[in-house]
């Protein structure tokens, strides 16, 4: 958009630099996650673009870093359990959190303010005191190193996106819907996923895809709750930075990217849907 | 509402088939890296061989055993079945009752010849500290590796070495903890051997280790896993570093890294197994560490990697290199060539002042 | 029944309408609780109750009173401020907790505790312990001094006395550099040992100085996406959203490998004849790696409120400030930028937040400068083991934590919280 004809010699350089400098802001957002994909092609073990791959020579490029991924045991050990946990762990809080919101939204809930602050607090508390608290307490019920005690955790973690989300759904969500359904004769259910379900489905989504990757991608709680049976993506990662850091984990990380653009894309379908539907059309 | 509850029932029934309880699973924690492989290759695999209906899952989080350990056996959570662990560890862990003790001629076998196991390891190693809890494997160093290609001239040789920057510029590697690094310091700032502890037992000897410490600080990188300071050598990221001498062996002689060892006042320590208390699976544990610290499983490690093995029965038959062929006596820490100047550590003393020392280090670290 | 001097109003089962409503709210309040009460519940044990748990550790102090419970009881009669030996009675009390602990193997744990707070405890505990059995009256004085002649020393009796009852607060002293001395006088860490203050220090300008760099950056770019035509702010949307949504872990490997010694932008650097093959510039495993990565992180969490609020700002109010003579910079400055304040405080605060309790980036890019308390935590939780003061650590930086949160509910309400 080039500035408006009447603008002083001042604001045209402004105008421009201003944009180079939102550029600029821009690449450094985008640029580092998208340096990496190149890198990991990189024949040789090294996290920097060697001369061959400058020169645009094949021989400088592998898939090599790729295939360790997709054939040692233990980074496919760590994918299912990645996608075990989060699963879980997403279905439980997009579960419970979907509950809350609904409770929360009714205007005769007690304690609303202060319960909400409750609910969204594992949110807010830095991960170290979350994990360092699972971690003793889990122990002590028996469920740390299982599966069971990262997804309870990671679901624990997750319910405050759910529940940020339904009710951002449920603020612009016409209640004489309900009471319609249900003066034609809708039993309570029937409404539920008749009527309001379909309206907050959006925002459900959503939630649940926050949900999904707090936990796809949470490794603070993993370290400590889980044990190597538990080990996931973010483990795997997490651990080879710290010790022997190879380009595959540069493969994998080309990989989640690729995870985060799907993600990304499906969320923007959800919103686009969901304003359609609550008749917010855009602007 | 009834079918709402199927996920977490799902969820509960899955964590249980995934993470739970299969009698036949022995959990090991060890190391990683070049040390659990040469574990794997010589005690495990031949063990599941003997053993089908075993399967050993090698879990690589020792370095957090103690916390670990500690965490397990205060809530009787025990999860972990074998624990390995350098002896220093091994005798806070007993001396807090969360090791298992062991008899260790009705545990372990005994030598060929007859020797009774109690006889036939190392004098010592199996009461290390007073203790009674541990089972030595193997002896180990820290030592020293350097880059060949990084100076002209004379090769850094002695301890004072490490710590001469004028003469050898360039990145150290040690590793984040005070324990014999605090020693290092003070011999190489001249203090005999034999002294190290008299002096360290002094505040002022504490301080001096500290500020010979500091000479170097800005050049120093902290490791905290045994792979990190081979891979920094290798990466020319260091010049100097600290590392387990095993370690520095696959780099020099199984990768082919422009490395050398430098051995002066190698840190001697032990490193063996321990077994939680309250560990499920006691029968079939002990009939694990049976096999895996017999005479020939010993031998067998140093195969794969230059760790002496903890038995005297062991010693003649530690050979060649299993892939390479070549001799390993050359490359073990207790080779008297390499053993000329040793520094042992004074597990006691460092019980008493560990945690001050720590405090001390990390906030030295810190600032 | 109603009478006709009853003016309450009814329903049609004859209930007055205000206690049937009374009802019908009660039960719809009940409804509406029912269905939060599953969160709530499961939230308490997998949350709460944890970190309750941890943060009792800061003051729980058990251990010896449980292990030498004889000796806990005994000692409470002795006078700590005098000048005496405790008496023949609290000797003998503590050869026989010595002896029962030795057979439990539980002693280790009692002179770990006690050795937090004076080093050597461990050893004279040790070697008492294992000699202890031997040991018969009637002398009990004699022969523990005997073993170890530091069990003449009154302070080591000082201590067992101060640290045998069921809480304590020397964790807390700890962790804000403080102890007690042989006296139980409040005394400052020697210097060597100082160093909590320090980090909580460190932990709340980094982390301020990381908040104001987002909102430098965020600031100009947020304008950008709420002034832009709907297609042309959405496409840019993605570049701001698709970090969000990327790996944290994927985030920091990407930084590790542009910035360490060996890495793109030392590369391009030399290459560019700007530095030497020797002088590769130290950008990572110190306080800059700490900046520049949780910049990125945190950035998008600033630009999001902010532009949320952008958003709602007319463009005519500019417009009207312009033709009301003003320059386009004053218009910016005095019209546009106070409108922007809520966004401003919610994503700084939020920023704020977040930085102050990371661990993950500064513990693989900060090294050994750019490192944040809740790096120390871990380092008491999994190498140190002082649990306790890891605990107490914990619950300063999350008391400052809930500050923040509280303040948060008071700028922007937590009801209103928005995510991408």
């Amino acid at each position: 958009m080039p500035p408006p004809p009447y603008a002083s010699p001042t604001e045209k350089t402004w105008h421009y630099a201003y944009r180079v400098i939102c550029a600029a802001i821009f690449v450094f957002l985008i640029g580092p996650i998208f340096v990496i994909v190149p890198l990991s092609f990189n024949e040789l073990p090294y996290f920097t673009f060697t001369p061959e791959m400058l020169s645009l020579d094949p021989a400088g490029y592998s898939t090599k870093w790729y295939r360790e991924f997709f054939t040692e045991d233990s980074w496919q050990q760590a994918v299912q359990n990645s996608l075990v946990i989060a699963v879980f762990a997403t279905l439980i809080s997009t579960f419970l959190g979907t509950l809350a919101a609904l409770g929360l939204s009714r205007s005769e809930m007690p304690f609303k303010t202060g319960i909400m602050a409750l609910l969204i607090s594992p949110m807010i508390v830095p991960l170290i005191i979350s994990a360092t608290g699972m971690y003793f307490f889990y122990s002590r019920i028996g469920i740390s190193s299982t599966h069971l005690g990262v997804i309870v955790a990671h679901a624990a973690l997750g319910t405050p996106f759910v529940l940020i989300t339904v009710t951002a759904t449920l603020v612009g969500f016409d209640r004489s819907l309900t009471r319609a359904a249900a003066s034609l004769g809708a039993s309570p259910v029937q409404t539920f996923f008749r009527v309001t379900m379909p309206l907050i489905l959006p925002g459900v989504v959503s939630g649940a895809l926050f949900a999904f990757i707090t936990s796809f991608d949470e490794v603070v709680v993993v370290l400590f709750v889980g044990s190597v049976e538990q080990r996931t993506i973010p483990w795997k990662m997490f651990s080879g930075i710290r010790e022997e850091i190879r380009p595959t984990i540069l493969a994998v990380a080309t990989l989640l990217v690729g995870v985060s653009i799907l993600l990304l894309t499906t969320l923007e379908l959800l919103r686009r849907r969901g304003e359609r539907l609550r008749g917010i059309a855009p602007r | 509402m009834k079918h709402a509850f199927r996920p977490l029932a799902a969820a509960a029934a899955l964590a249980l088939a995934a993470g739970g309880a299969h009698a036949q699973n022995l959990t090991i924690v060890s190391w990683g890296g070049a040390y659990t492989a040469s574990q794997q290759q010589a005690y495990h695999d031949p063990y599941m061989a003997a053993n089908p209906g075993v399967k050993i899952i090698s879990d690589d989080s020792a370095s957090e055993g103690l916390a670990k350990l500690r965490a397990q056996v205060e809530s009787g959570t025990v999860t972990w079945d074998v624990v390995d662990m350098v002896a220093a560890d091994a005798i806070v862990a007993c001396d807090e009752g969360l090791l298992e003790t062991v008899e260790p001629d009705s545990w372990l076998a005994a030598a060929p010849d007859g020797t009774p196991a109690s006889k036939d390891f190392i004098a010592g190693t199996l009461t290390i500290g007073g203790t009674n809890c541990f089972i030595p494997q193997i002896v180990y160093s820290t030592t020293f590796g350097y880059r060949t290609d990084a100076f002209k001239g004379r090769q850094p040789s002695t301890i004072a070495d490490v710590f001469d920057l004028k003469t050898f510029p360039g990145k150290r590697a040690l590793e984040k903890k005070p324990i014999a690094n605090l020693e290092w310091a003070l011999i190489a700032d001249g203090v005999p051997g034999k002294d190290v502890y008299k002096v360290l037992a002094t505040p002022e000897g504490v301080t001096r280790a500290f500020a010979k410490l500091d000479t170097i600080k800005d050049q120093v990188v902290w490791w905290t896993k045994g792979a990190q300071p081979p891979q920094l050598l290798a990466d020319g990221e260091v010049v100097i570093a600290s590392a387990y001498n095993g370690r520095l062996f696959s780099a020099i002689v199984e990768k082919k890294q422009p490395i050398a060892m430098l051995w002066d006042w190698q840190a001697f320590d032990l490193d063996g197994w321990v077994v939680p208390r309250g560990a499920k699976k006691l029968p079939a544990i002990r009939k694990y560490l049976r096999f895996a610290t017999d005479t020939q499983r010993l031998a067998d490690q140093a195969k794969y990697i230059s760790y002496g093995p903890a038995r005297n029965s062991s010693i003649p038959l530690v050979g060649k290199h299993a892939k390479l062929g070549i001799d390993m006596k050359p490359h073990m820490p207790t080779n008297p060539k390499n053993a000329k100047t040793i520094l042992l550590f004074d597990y006691v003393w460092w019980a008493d002042h560990r945690a001050e020392l720590d405090e001390r280090f990390n906030a030295w670290l810190a600032k | 029944m109603s009478t006709t001097t009853d003016r309450v109003m009814r329903t049609a089962d004859g209930l007055p309408l205000k206690l049937s409503l009374q009802k019908a709210l009660a039960r719809s309040r009940l409804r509406a609780a029912l269905l939060v009460l599953p969160l709530l519940g499961f939230l308490v044990v997998a949350f709460l109750l944890p970190i309750g748990d941890m943060l009792f550790r800061s003051v729980d102090n058990r251990i010896v009173g449980s292990i030498l419970p004889r000796t806990a009881l005994a000692i409470q009669g002795w006078d700590a401020d005098g000048t005496e030996l405790p008496g023949e009675a609290v000797f003998e009390a503590l050869v026989r907790d010595m002896q029962a602990a030795a057979k439990e193997r539980t002693l280790g744990r009692a002179a770990r505790r006690l050795n937090y707070e004076k080093p050597g405890m461990s050893s004279l505990f040790r070697k008492s312990g294992r000699r202890a059995k031997r040991i018969t009256g009637p002398s009990w004085r004699d022969r523990l001094i005997g073993i170890d002649k530091r069990w003449a020393d009154i302070n080591v009796w000082r201590l067992i006395h101060r640290e045998s009852g069921a809480l304590t607060g020397s964790y807390f002293l700890s962790a804000v550099d403080l102890s007690l001395n042989d006296r139980a006088e409040l005394v400052r860490q020697p210097e060597p040992r100082r160093i909590y203050l320090t980090l909580f220090g460190r932990t709340v300008w980094m982390s301020g100085l990381i908040t104001v760099l987002c909102l430098l950056l965020a600031y100009p770019v947020a304008y950008l996406l709420a002034t832009q035509p709907l297609r042309v702010s959405n496409l840019l949307m993605i570049l701001v959203l698709l970090p969000f949504w990327t790996s944290l872990l994927v985030r920091t490997t990407s930084w590790i490998a542009l910035l360490q010694t060996e890495g793109v932008l030392n590369d391009l650097l030399v290459f560019a004849g700007l530095i030497s093959e020797d002088g590769r510039l130290q950008m990572i495993h110190n306080k800059f790696g700490t900046f520049v990565a949780m910049v990125h992180i945190l950035l998008p969490f600033m630009i999001l409120p902010l532009y949320s609020v952008m958003k709602t700002i007319p463009p005519s109010l500019m417009r009207a400030a312009r033709s009301l003579g003003a320059t386009p910079f004053t218009a910016f400055v005095r019209v546009y930028m106070p409108n922007t304040v809520s966004g401003v405080g919610a994503g700084c605060i939020m920023v704020f937040i977040l930085s102050i309790g990371y661990y993950i980036t500064p513990a693989l890019v900060g090294g050994r400068t750019g490192t944040f308390i809740s790096n120390f935590i871990a380092i008491h939780v999994s190498e140190t083991l002082n649990w306790g003061l890891a605990a107490a650590l914990g619950v300063l930086l999350l008391g400052l934590v809930l500050a923040l949160y509280l303040l948060y509910d008071r700028i922007v309400g937590i009801d209103n919280m928005k995510l991408g």
